[in-house]
């Protein structure tokens, strides 16, 4: 069974590490996720659990929403998301704790969205000349050969929206653990602005 | 581990561009660690929070040296200020190009 939970990045700072390294951390919020409901691979297919997460008040769900918490007897969630491969019980917490100091971890959000974006921006193209009556300045420029083959391939790269799409960063190593705070740090950057919603799944599972 | 919050409470004196300082900084060797003292004068402090570091100019054996220090490192074991020093400006850059009598600052009063 995998180890994984779901937070919200908060903002990014640095930690000197006990050998005197400075390093760059992302800290993300791990509010406990409330076990909602599970899946089993007998009944559903595949093995899950449904967690909520980010309390907020029942006058800002609609009721349908609000009703999955009423046999909990929880405040209601936000979030209602699922964990593959992630065992738990009906009415208990994942919570931070699930990971510890050194823990390589794969983090999985929605990347700041860039809007439509050339070529130059979106695949790192050179930009044509812009001086000597040169009109090719950010032009994608070819797209392909001539009669043969007579189309251009799938995959081209071209202009089009950029960001705003599931990312993820493999391999980030867990710096601390604050089960006080709910507090994870983990070192280098996570997709996405502060506040959105990112999954931690510990590598290698 | 220490962190942005550590610091708020941490014990660094109060020392600005223009005062001489002492740094403890731990050197590793090998297996051992050691303190190694650097004196001189500090010519700029930079950044803000953690990442905060001053720059120490001293003349070693006729060769001007500087180091950058990280404020906050737990490198640093211990940190004194000599003598303080009157100067009207944050970063004193101008040092550089000046030898002898005239790199020097006036102390302050």
């Amino acid at each position: 069974m995998a180890t994984a939970v779901f937070g919200r990045k908060k903002h990014m700072t640095q930690a000197f590490q006990d050998d005197g390294t400075l390093v760059s951390v992302t800290v993300i919020e791990v509010e406990p996720n409330l076990v909602t409901a599970v899946r089993t691979a007998e009944e559903d297919g595949y093995d899950a659990v449904q967690v909520g997460f980010g309390v907020v008040p029942t006058r800002s769900v609609n009721k349908p929403h609000a009703g999955q918490f009423e046999k909990h007897e929880a405040p209601p969630r936000r979030h209602l998301k699922e964990l593959r491969d992630v065992s738990g019980e009906v009415g208990g917490t994942i919570e931070a704790g699930v990971f510890s100091e050194g823990d390589k971890v794969h983090v999985t959000a929605v990347s700041k969205g860039k809007g439509f974006q050339g070529t130059i921006k979106r695949h790192g193209f050179n930009r044509g000349p812009v001086s000597h009556g040169s009109h090719n300045v950010r032009a994608p420029g070819s797209v392909g050969a001539s009669a043969d083959p007579a189309r251009v391939f799938r995959g081209q790269k071209m202009p089009g929206q950029m960001g705003n799409k599931g990312v993820t960063v493999k391999n980030l190593r867990v710096v601390t653990v604050d089960t006080e705070k709910n507090e994870l740090w983990v070192r280098g950057g996570v997709p996405g602005g502060r506040g959105s919603v990112v999954k931690i799944r510990k590598a290698g599972e | 581990m220490i962190t942005s919050e550590d610091i708020r409470q941490s014990s660094v004196p109060q020392f600005r561009a223009g005062d001489t300082v002492r740094v403890s900084y731990r050197v590793v060797e090998g297996n051992r660690e050691r303190v190694q003292n650097f004196e001189g004068l500090c010519i700029q402090r930079k950044g803000k929070g953690i990442a905060e570091t001053f720059t120490v100019r001293k003349n070693s054996f006729g060769v001007p040296v500087e180091r950058v220090f990280p404020l906050h490192s737990p490198k640093i074991a211990g940190l004194e200020v000599v003598s303080r020093g009157a100067v009207r400006r944050a970063k004193l850059y101008y040092i550089r190009e000046k030898v002898g009598k005239k790199a020097r600052v006036k102390k302050a009063t």
